[in-house]
């Protein structure tokens, strides 16, 4: 018998490659993006489609800036992020505890599900003229149809989160004496996080939606009031300067929540 | 002395345990006794469905006997108790806590101080040798890794009575052979009752001074074999490998 050693000599990194696999990686990200804005620009100023409807990017940020610098546009976000903010709070606030107990407790769960599916499925939207009849036009109905609409993810993602935790940890928690409270609080709790994360970026999602569409309804104030004003008074660029920032608010509560997710998730490695 | 001879012993009395599948009583075991003495090492062997894991989820107290008695020191069993500890198949770690936080999570439950749970946690890490990991993830663990970590966190509650549950039935080979003769140390060193669910007949041979024979009828009668060879156990030996043919004709094999 006998027993060879095989030793091959180590290759050097080679930076180049690694610079090129770097701008490649970039590249394929962002590329789509970059590529967008550009056609668009050209688009524009060359006259390839009406400047009237899509203006060039520039306007569109003079636009933005001209808002934002006067004020106008800020006490527009301000509004807005009140009547999201407070509904998406009330919402969280209502629905993971809520979540959490019904994942527990099949009674209740079983009892409460048709209820439940029967109001998901029912289009907030069809509802706002209910709610404006019983809250009137004012901020309250405004905030109710919002929280509406973004309760739902939250608890069914809480509710599911719950009833996916694997049995077979609750029964080694069981085993080492743990009680009803701890097997809750360092079993079931933590394991509902990542899906409890899931509800929560789904319905600050929808909170933005509902946010525009109540706002395009009887406001005067507000970034979805600004779209339809500004479109009404043939103001393009400023109806553009006002879609990208609801665009920016989606984006910057997605990160936010992604951020807070990473923290409170280290041990997994789920990402976006 | 007496009241230390007394630690980790084990009395089945008559225990009889039934299952209902599709509406139809399946008779799992059938009067069963047998006393285990304190710190002996029993193996557990036999085909699937014969009732192995059903007869540790009863010593463990996670299942309830249909007739009979479980006695752990003469004291019937009542449920989940804290001289008892299981070690399953799956390592079933906590996914958000790390290596040093899970193998504290036994004695943490039981309200021992988080401090002093962490300092008696990091003396089995280094004992199933993973004190360099003490900061890890479970996700970045191998299984065998994994699987010591589930072992450390159950002797960290430093039970009478390790009951394990097909422990090793998920590693590759190589590393069974290794967490074999851990096992062993273990056993060794820690002086504990030791009974281990095995399909694995060279496992039972290599780990036990008896190893229960059970058999899918549960009319059949149970036998007992007594492994008596000097440890640590050599496996190419002729005498490990006549035992083997030996458990081996006991399943009609060879």
């Amino acid at each position: 018998m006998a027993i060879q050693t095989l030793d091959t000599p180590r290759t050097r990194p080679d930076p180049a490659r690694a610079l090129r696999d770097g701008a490649g990686r970039f590249l394929s990200r962002w590329g789509l993006v970059i590529g967008f804005v550009v056609l668009w620009q050209v688009a524009s100023t060359l006259g390839w489609v009406s400047p009237a409807v899509f203006p060039p990017l520039d306007r569109i940020a003079v636009a933005l800036w001209d808002g934002i610098a006067s004020g106008a546009l800020l006490d527009d976000i301000a509004i807005s992020l009140q009547r999201a903010g407070t509904a998406f709070v009330a919402a969280v606030v209502l629905g993971i505890p809520l979540g959490l107990l019904m994942g527990q407790l099949p009674a209740i769960e079983r009892a409460l599900d048709p209820l439940l599916q029967l109001f998901r499925q029912t289009s907030a939207l069809a509802l706002y003229p209910v709610f404006i009849l019983l809250l009137g036009l004012g901020e309250t109905s405004k905030v109710f149809v919002i929280f509406w609409a973004t309760l739902f993810p939250i608890l069914l993602a809480t509710i599911g989160g719950v009833k996916e935790v694997d049995r077979k940890l609750i029964e080694m928690a069981r085993s080492y004496g743990a009680t009803h409270l701890q097997v809750f609080r360092r079993v079931i709790l933590p394991a509902s996080v990542p899906a409890i994360f899931v509800g929560l970026r789904l319905s600050a999602t929808t909170a933005l939606l509902l946010l525009i569409a109540a706002e395009m309804i009887g406001a005067n104030k507000g970034v979805g009031f600004q779209v339809m004003n500004a479109q009404y008074n043939f103001q393009i660029p400023l109806m553009f300067a006002a879609i990208f920032l609801l665009a920016f608010l989606g984006l910057a509560a997605n990160a936010v929540l992604v951020a807070l997710q990473r923290r409170l998730c280290r041990w997994s490695v789920t990402d976006r | 002395m007496t009241a230390t001879a007394l630690r980790g012993e084990v009395a089945l009395r008559h225990i009889s345990k039934t299952f209902t599948l599709n509406g139809q009583p399946l008779p799992v075991l059938r009067n069963l006794s047998l006393d285990i003495r304190g710190g002996e090492s029993l193996a557990i062997v036999g085909p699937s469905g014969c009732g192995k894991t059903t007869l540790l989820r009863l010593l463990a107290g996670l299942e309830r006997a249909d007739g009979g008695q479980v006695l752990i020191d003469g004291r019937p069993v009542q449920g989940v108790g804290t001289e008892r500890a299981v070690i399953y198949q799956e390592p079933r770690l906590l996914p958000w806590l790390t290596v040093l936080e899970n193998v504290a999570f036994g004695l943490e439950v039981r309200g021992v101080p988080r401090s002093l749970a962490r300092d008696r946690a990091r003396r089995y890490i280094r004992l199933v040798g993973l004190s360099d990991f003490e900061g890890a993830w479970p996700r970045q663990l191998s299984g065998g890794m994994a699987q010591r970590v589930g072992i450390a966190r159950a002797l960290t509650v430093q039970p009478e009575i390790l009951l394990l549950d097909e422990p090793l039935g998920a590693l590759d080979a190589m590393t069974k052979l290794t967490m074999q003769e851990e096992l062993e140390r273990i056993w060794r060193e820690e002086n504990v009752t030791m009974i281990l669910v095995t399909h694995d007949l060279e496992e039972a041979i290599f780990l036990a001074d008896r190893v229960l024979v059970l058999s899918r009828d549960p009319g059949t009668v149970p036998r007992l074999i007594e492994v008596d060879m000097p440890r640590p156990r050599d496996r190419s030996e002729a005498g490990f490998v006549e035992m083997r043919r030996l458990l081996m004709a006991e399943f009609g094999l060879h």
